[in-house]
């Protein structure tokens, strides 16, 4: 049970603004650091061959998490709960850049997806990855609405929040972007289970999940694209020259790395490039085919410290709205890395989305570093 | 905040920590567990094999006249992934290319094709290798049409053109040899599995002939540069690299110059047959050194020009070369061919008979026919009758002499319920002679002919028991004839039983005996060499590219005939007879060269396609010269007609070649052998100053 207490919040934050936590950040920079190696490892050979720039994409990478850096310390000036009075800016901006990605013209379609605004100077924005903070904004405020009269969310709530989000992932179902729709709608489940709400919510949306999934599959929604690219999971050599090419490849490159790996730069694989999107949503088989084991556990070490501290983070605050943003943020990171590698590895099915503060991506890039930096803001705020 | 917010808080936790877990697990699955599995199969996918062929060896006659060599030629291939990017799948590309090289775009679209990929219609030179090499489409190319393939890219795009090496046949001596040299290809997944050596896709090795006899020693290595290619199949980079390495030339005792002869009398031979009425269908000759068992020339009609298989075979040439309008020119009579040996086998039939107990040097009674129950036997070659000697039996090619000892020896053995162990004279010493069994001659797909003793009359029974017992449901309608019913119901009761006939028969080397013209040669040089049988050996001597004697092949004995020295003098002076008085001597009675033999008619059941009776088979088994023997040499003609008639003069046309004889006149300087033997110091071999003698 929360008790409000204003003079004790305002208090806290006058006393522990610089405060942020250091294992957070240390993760943070550590998977920041391994991701430029790899997205350099993914393109230096072969653009060298192409004898273009070996460092464009790691320039471009570096300008990235600089930007993203920035974004993530502007983030955290702000108190996150006066934050909550921007959420309906943010939402409608997050809605309004989903909108224009579907206007013909606009939008500029990439792999059967419509996801892209192209930017004059070749920059491109994808508004899904920074629609997803939105998403979470939006809920964490609906959900934790009456926590400031001591209660749980109500049925209504809830539904409202549902409406809040129905909006924009309909907007991302329409791109079509299956994988981004499937992380947020799972984020917001746990939110909705976290935030004290009913269970039969949680429950009732589980079942509403495995049910919808059936009938759009049955009745045609999921375009052809994405039964193929499911198929081929199923069974790899139904389309080998396909999806199913590619995730045969990723496995056998990952597996090729073995425990030391073939050495960063020395990946026959590739530098062959194989593997499709190797510095972006297949940029684990990078990892995997040049450092190996060790290089990958490593990995999933920096993932684990990341996800333990915003835990940590999320039990420490006593603030629901804060807690809920929290959990928001881990399960969107937890199940993107879960779907992107697991996806390399054979784990999952394919869908495009790229792997939390390593693959190559300016607008995942600054989405992440915006969640990373909503994690620190709630951290400076709760002790 | 409710105490439910903080348990779902944990069940997200223990949710995320399950993800975490389960992604290490799968990694360590696949780069520890699987790590090997996968590690192969990366290599697999980025590493490639250039292969360089090494330059095969030559196969060189007696005297080091190359007969088969590797010369430089222009390959052009056609890359299968670059025709299926194109909207009509390359139809137009191939089309422009048929028209470049000249033929048929029926014929370059099926080489173009895996042989797995034509389900119907016909195969012949489709491609045995993988779609993601270029398919060689013709080895033949001009510099010309390189050059036309080469420069212009945008016309001819996926196709390219590359110098190979590739099997020329100079033919220096005017020789043919295919049946003795065979042929080469491409290494097929077949010949992966029966070989169990390590080849590599599209490399070239022998399939039949001495090519595959041999294949180890010609073949040398092939060079291989292993490169890593990107998705694209560019390469990257290049791992290792070996330089080919040639192959060992094969020095044969085969002369080249004999051969052509052998070859030129055999087909002359063949249309004599021909112009007196006989069908002529195909004939083989043989020479061979009696004192070694080498071959010194062998040729089978019909033949073939060993070319065509480089070129790049048509469709049509695959066809012929199998079809029996033809006359099956793939196949080699002389050691795949079986025919009934008749009177040449009379040879052999003297000792069976000295050893029966007969005395050679008595009189026989020699009537035009004999009966034996029912049936009549009667002589075929010869109208002189009467008492005479064995040795003019032998000359004039008395039958019925040989049909009464035959009938005699098996009522001994017990007729139609032989004894416990017959003495089986005819048939044991056949088999001391190599009836029935391959003489191992240095060349693949030796037939062995057939020995139809009791043993095989048995097996053979218990083979078509059932055929023999249903006749008159299993038999074509054309053979229900009331003497075939009437045999076949005989044969189903006691079939396994050596009938008269056949003991009557098998002393004239009739009926079920089959014997390959190479086991009849072998046979007469063993009585000409005082009774030592050798094995038919083509090669001498494998030397290396440096001229260094690598392996020598030294002659091999296969046995012994059982034949005492008075019966060998009998033979000599028997065999000497037929040329001078007997069945031969029209042929060789005023020859400076004493030559001895034995002609042979044999009858030959069954019908042609057209429905013709077939005609005899024409044999001469002979050796010479008759006081000091040097060579064996026997020439058959299937459906030739009689012995003295096609084939004695055949051989004749050799003798000429071998001894130098003109017109019956000797000049021992145009022998081909200049020391009256064939050489027996292993040539000097110069591939490089044959082909510049050639242009």
């Amino acid at each position: 049970m929360t008790i409000f207490r204003p003079q004790s919040r305002t208090h806290r934050m006058m006393r522990n603004v610089s405060g942020y936590d250091r294992w957070l950040t240390f993760a943070t920079i550590g998977l920041l650091a391994f991701g430029s190696i790899l997205v350099w490892a993914a393109t230096k050979n072969w653009f060298a061959s192409q004898h273009l720039d070996p460092q464009y994409y790691l320039k471009r990478h570096f300008i990235n998490i600089l930007i993203g850096g920035a974004m993530a310390y502007a983030t955290t000036l702000i108190d996150y709960r006066l934050l909550r009075a921007y959420t309906p800016i943010v939402w409608i901006l997050g809605v309004l850049g989903l909108m224009a990605v579907l206007t013909p013209g606009v939008g500029s379609t990439v792999n059967g997806a419509k996801a892209w605004i192209a930017l004059p100077g070749g920059f491109q924005i994808q508004p899904a990855e920074l629609a997803k903070i939105s998403i979470i904004l939006g809920i964490a405020m609906i959900l934790a609405e009456r926590n400031g009269i001591g209660a749980d969310p109500t049925d209504k709530d809830v539904m409202k929040a549902l409406g809040v989000a129905s909006i924009p992932i309909a907007l991302i179902m329409l791109q079509p972007d299956l994988g981004t729709t499937l992380i947020i709608s799972s984020a917001i489940v746990l939110m909705i289970a976290v935030s004290g709400a009913p269970s039969r919510w949680v429950a009732g949306l589980l079942l509403l999940a495995v049910l919808g999934g059936f009938v759009a599959v049955k009745a045609g929604v999921v375009s052809q694209y994405q039964i193929k690219r499911l198929q081929s999971f199923v069974n790899p050599s139904a389309d080998p020259q396909q999806s199913g090419y590619q995730l045969r490849q990723a496995r056998i490159t990952i597996g090729s790395g073995g425990i030391l790996g073939k050495g960063l730069f020395h990946g026959p694989q590739t530098n062959g490039r194989f593997v499709p999107e190797q510095q972006t949503d297949f940029i684990f088989t990078v990892a995997g085919e040049e450092t190996g084991f060790l290089g990958c556990g490593l990995m999933l070490l920096f993932f684990g410290l990341f996800f333990w501290r915003a835990f940590l983070i999320a039990q420490r605050t006593d603030d629901l709205f804060g807690r809920l943003v929290c959990v928001g943020v881990i399960a969107w990171f937890a199940l993107q890395t879960f779907e992107n590698i697991g996806m390399s590895m054979g784990l999952m099915p394919m869908t495009g989305v790229p792997l939390p503060f390593i693959s190559y991506g300016g607008s995942s890039m600054f989405a992440t570093l915006i969640g990373f930096g909503l994690l620190q803001n709630v951290h400076l705020r709760s002790r | 905040m409710s105490q439910r917010s903080r348990l779902n808080l944990v069940v997200v936790q223990v949710l995320v920590l399950s993800l975490m877990l389960a992604m290490l697990g799968r990694l360590f699955y696949l780069q520890v567990a699987a790590g090997l599995k996968y590690q192969n199969a990366a290599v697999n996918i980025t590493s490639r094999d250039i292969v360089t062929p090494a330059v095969r060896g030559a196969i060189v006659d007696d005297t080091g006249l190359p007969m088969v060599m590797d010369r430089p030629g222009m390959v052009i291939t056609v890359d299968r992934s670059a025709l299926a990017k194109m909207p009509d799948k390359g139809q137009a590309l191939l089309k422009r290319v048929a028209t470049l090289i000249g033929i048929k775009y029926s014929d370059l679209y099926v080489r173009t094709r895996l042989c797995g990929e034509i389900t119907s219609g016909p195969k012949a030179g489709c491609w045995n290798g993988t779609l993601y090499q270029p398919i060689p489409v013709t080895k033949e190319a001009t510099q010309a049409q390189a050059l036309k393939i080469l420069e212009n890219p945008d016309i001819y795009p996926g196709v390219t053109a590359i110098p190979v090496p590739i099997r020329s046949y100079p033919s220096l001596a005017g020789e043919n040899v295919a049946h003795i040299l065979g042929y080469v290809g491409s290494v097929t997944s077949a010949d992966l599995l029966n070989t169990g050596k390590k080849y590599y896709q599209n490399e070239t090795i022998g399939k039949t002939g001495l090519e595959y006899q041999y294949d180890s020693y010609l073949q040398g290595t092939p060079g291989i540069k292993t490169v890593i290619v990107d998705r694209t199949e560019n390469i990257t980079s290049t791992s290792t690299a070996t330089q080919p390495v040639a192959g060992n030339n094969l020095v044969t005792n085969i002369n080249a110059k004999l051969q052509a002869v052998a070859e030129k009398a055999l087909a002359s031979s063949v249309m004599s047959a021909r112009a007196q009425g006989y069908r002529g269908d195909s004939g083989a000759a043989i020479v061979m050194d009696v004192h070694t068992g080498a071959v010194l020339a062998m040729a089978s009609y019909p033949t073939y020009d060993p070319n065509i298989w480089q070129k790049g075979l048509t469709t049509a040439q695959a066809t012929a070369l199998f079809s029996e309008a033809d006359g099956v020119p793939a196949l080699s009579r002389a050691i795949d061919g079986t025919y009934a040996p008749a009177s040449a086998f009379k040879a052999l039939s003297v000792v069976a008979a000295s050893h029966a107990g007969y005395n050679l040097n008595s009189n026989f009674a020699c009537p035009y026919s004999i009966k034996f129950g029912n049936q009549t036997f009667h002589n075929d070659d010869t109208k002189v009758q009467g008492t005479m000697s064995l040795q003019t039996a032998i000359a004039v090619s008395c039958d019925t002499i040989w049909y009464q000892i035959g009938y005699d020896q098996w009522v001994k053995d017990g007729g139609l319920r032989p004894k416990q162990n017959p003495n089986d004279f005819f048939f044991k010493n056949a088999s001391l002679f190599g009836v029935g069994k391959p003489t191992g001659i240095d060349l693949p797909s030796e037939a062995s002919g057939r020995l139809p003793d009791r043993t095989w009359k048995l097996a053979y029974y218990k083979a078509n028991k059932n055929f023999y017992c249903n006749y008159t449901k299993k038999a074509k309608p054309s053979d229900l004839t009331p003497f075939l019913i009437a045999i076949a119901k005989e044969d189903c009761t006691d079939g396994y039983i050596v009938r008269a006939g056949d003991a009557i028969n098998f002393a004239i080397g009739q009926g079920d005996v089959l014997m390959t013209p190479i086991q009849m040669t072998d046979m007469y040089a063993a009585v000409a060499n005082g009774g030592t049988l050798y094995k038919p050996e083509v090669a001498r001597a494998v030397v290396n590219p440096d001229g260094k004697v690598v392996q020598e092949f030294l002659p091999q004995i296969n046995g012994k005939i059982p034949a005492s020295s008075s019966t060998l003098s009998f033979l000599h002076a028997a065999l000497r007879q037929v040329a001078v008085t007997g069945t031969a001597a029209g042929v060789f009675g005023n020859y400076p060269i004493q030559v001895s033999g034995k002609t042979g008619t044999g009858q030959v059941q069954g019908r042609n396609s057209n429905g013709t009776a077939k005609d005899p088979t024409s044999w001469f088994a002979s050796y010479a010269p008759s006081n000091k023997p040097e060579y064996a040499v026997v020439m058959m003609v299937s459906q030739g007609g009689y012995g003295a008639g096609t084939s004695a003069v055949g051989v004749k046309d050799i003798y000429d070649a071998l001894f130098g004889v003109t017109g019956n006149i000797l000049d021992p300087k145009k022998a081909i052998f200049l020391t009256g033997a064939p050489p027996k110091a292993i040539p000097k071999i110069d591939v490089k100053n044959a082909v510049v003698k050639k242009q």
